[in-house]
């Protein structure tokens, strides 16, 4: 017993801690309003020292492989919680200014958080069904939680309707896998796979679970949710719906397409070049007609998961190690982002246009320049990381011999520099209208955030290997 | 042909008809019962394969409860059906394409070629003391331990959610609840102001006049 209990620690201290706030923020809500915040980010500190303590690359199973705890596993569960972290210091202000700051809004997102941490260290069909379900319920209410924003409940019901139907097409996926291997632990779906022939009803399930998982991601062309959600969200909410779920989409890809399915590669393969191709395609060429800062951040995240993509079609570990890399980085980098948008909106003004912008540069030096550093790392230009994230990727496709597909992928990343180029024109090039105030009203633990996270993305660009190295470790094992 | 094979197709038609009877009855209610018919006749196959508690379970929860809630919302709510029948023309050839590739890409795979009787062979019927109950309980606490936590884990957020999205909290003064501790609490100077006045008070002269006059 005791083995076990140290194994799972940071999923039972989780759900006891979003347990404990849940009753307990009821008693002390108007006494001491902050104090869930403040216990939640405990919590989730806590939770990351618990990991980090425990931590080993052995992979140990319980619960008759329901559950894996391993380095990969681990690994994204740090940078989950972490993010979350980030998530709830930086969304509280925006939140509290609308009035929408209840201590529901953290007990959910933590709950969310155990939905992703499930996945992440899920290892049958069925903890990857519940752990998938757990996280998205979860935001789905998070994002309807603003009642009184119409388009809040519009982006909450168009989410919500499509993940069902998402959800639906992964489960006839797999069952349509566990009609032919007869298990739905993914070791013997492994060995059942790469043994039997690959049989009609096998390349079905395989692609209603590959639609499925698009739709999830947010890859087109299943994406038409993304730009809608992204914008009509609360900016406190799209902050953590555009970070850690995407980490948890990348554990549930890896864990069924990699972990089970890895033998039938040539299939899905395939598949998956067509969906990284028109992702980039969309995610880059659509985005420069827009003009909402969100929108263009939500087609953004498009192309990015079309990068990710790619690490999977590569096909080998050091691909997956750049993939899980790539996404990793880019959650660090959409934080950051809607961390900006977050900074510059007041009470009334959202901040989400790009004419919103304009003449940042004068007006607030430090929320610009933090702004230049993401959008620069976000279209890859060198010292940052995300040029970084994106040569790994490229690199691998080289290695495996598709060059073709690499150049596409640098061609669209040229494309896509255009819009981020704009933003960055708007802020230093464009006259500020002139019933624009000065753009100081962030609080201080969101500024020093932000100053964190853009000094992350300059030195984890130029000292990347550590981590790189970490995850290629991780995914050996 | 066995009484049972019979009973299973009896069951199967009863249910195929009334799920079309769900779909294509125009009044809402009467498409609720056609869904109740679907679930008894689904709960019938499950009895013939000696599912015996998930079939009283399909009874209990889904015709007992769900569909009586949804009978219930159904009346109340007083749909006007017209306007969500505009455009079904219009829609009609994508569907029925949409359909038709669906119907032709299941019928290539759930077939006899992939789940023929070779495959999965029927099961054995089980003896006559066996408790399908047991047995489910005992699959779900050993076996599906996890899964079972992880779905109480998923039913607590839903109702979590349903009370944040539904639970609307008035504006003080807008509704007033008792609140017993304050009663308690409360001193006599919180409810009463104590004025000072001088104890005789002068009476005025023309006040005097006019009740002289009277």
């Amino acid at each position: 017993m005791d083995m076990m209990l140290h194994i799972l620690a940071p999923e039972l201290l989780l759900l006891a801690s979003s347990m404990a706030l849940l009753v307990g923020d009821t008693f002390w809500e108007k006494r001491y309003p902050a104090l869930t915040f403040q216990l939640a980010l405990v919590s989730l500190v806590m939770i990351v020292g618990v990991i980090l303590a425990t931590f080993s690359t052995e992979s140990v199973q319980l619960f008759n492989g329901g559950f894996i705890r391993d380095g990969v596993a681990d690994v994204l569960k740090v940078s989950m919680l972490l993010m979350t972290v980030v998530v709830f210091v930086f969304a509280r202000d925006y939140l509290l200014v609308r009035g929408i700051e209840r201590g529901e809004y953290y007990v959910m997102g933590m709950i969310s958080l155990l939905g992703m941490m499930v996945l992440a260290s899920a290892y049958d069909m069925v903890s990857l069904f519940m752990g998938l379900e757990i996280m998205s319920l979860a935001l789905y209410a998070m994002i309807a939680m603003h009642k009184n924003s119409s388009t809040a409940v519009e982006a909450a019901i168009k989410y919500f309707v499509l993940g069902a139907m998402a959800t639906g097409l992964l489960l006839y996926g797999m069952s349509l896998i566990y009609g032919v291997v007869g298990s739905l632990r993914l070791d013997q779906i492994y060995q059942a796979v790469s043994i039997a022939e690959p049989t009609l009803v096998l390349s079905m399930g395989l692609v209603f679970v590959i639609v499925g998982l698009s739709f999830k991601f947010g890859i087109a062309p299943f994406h038409m949710w993304v730009p809608d959600v992204y914008h009509g969200s609360p900016t406190g909410i799209t902050i953590f719906l555009a970070a850690a779920p995407k980490i948890a989409a990348f554990a549930l890809m890896f864990r069924l397409l990699i972990e089970g399915l890895e033998s039938t590669i040539v299939e899905w393969q395939s598949l998956l070049i067509i969906l990284a191709v028109v992702s980039l395609l969309v995610g880059n060429i659509v985005a420069i007609a827009q003009t909402n800062l969100k929108r263009i951040l939500a087609y953004s995240a498009i192309s990015h998961m079309g990068f990710v993509l790619m690490g999977f079609i590569a096909g080998n570990i050091d691909g997956y190690a750049a993939a899980m890399f790539y996404v990793v980085i880019y959650g660090l980098m959409s934080i950051g982002a809607f961390g900006v948008i977050l900074a510059l909106s007041r009470h009334g003004f959202e901040a989400d246009n790009i004419a919103d912008l304009a003449g940042l540069g004068r007006r607030n030096p430090l929320m610009a320049l933090i702004m230049l550093v993401l959008l620069l790392s976000m279209a890859g230009v060198p010292p940052l990381v995300g040029f970084y994230a994106k040569l790994v990727i490229l690199t691998q496709l080289v290695e495996v011999g598709m060059v073709s597909l690499a150049v596409f992928a640098v061609v669209m990343s040229i494309i896509g520099a255009f819009y981020y180029l704009r933003v960055i024109k708007a802020m230093y090039f464009d006259e500020p209208a002139a019933d624009m105030m000065d753009a100081g009203f962030a609080t201080v633990s969101l500024r020093y955030g932000l100053m964190m996270v853009g000094a992350l993305v300059l030195v984890l660009g130029i000292l990347p290997n550590g981590m790189l190295s970490l995850f290629a470790q991780v995914m050996m094992y | 042909m066995g009484i049972e094979k019979l009973l299973f197709y009896v069951f199967a038609a009863t249910a195929v008809l009334a799920s079309l009877g769900v779909i294509g009855s125009r009044n809402p209610v009467r498409a609720a019962l056609f869904l109740v018919l679907a679930f008894v006749a689904t709960a019938g196959i499950w009895l013939l394969l000696q599912a015996e508690f998930l079939g009283i379970v399909l009874i209990l929860v889904y015709v007992g409860a769900v569909m009586v809630l949804f009978l219930f919302v159904i009346m109340m709510l007083d749909i006007n059906l017209t306007p969500l029948r505009e455009g079904f023309t219009r829609y009609l050839p994508l569907g029925a394409v949409v359909a038709v590739v669906v119907l032709a890409e299941m019928s290539l795979v759930l077939n006899p070629q992939f789940f023929g009787l070779e495959h999965f062979p029927s099961p054995v019927a089980l003896a006559a003391g066996d408790s399908n109950t047991k047995m489910l309980g005992q699959l779900l606490f050993t076996e599906y331990l996890y899964a079972f936590e992880l779905a109480a884990v998923l039913l607590l957020l839903a109702i979590v959610a349903a009370i944040v999205l539904t639970l609307r909290r008035r504006k003080q003064g807008e509704v007033l609840y008792q609140d017993i501790g304050a009663q308690v609490r409360v001193q006599a100077a919180d409810r009463l102001t104590m004025v000072k006045m001088p104890a005789v008070v002068a009476v005025k002269e023309d006040n005097k006049k006019e009740s002289d006059d009277e």
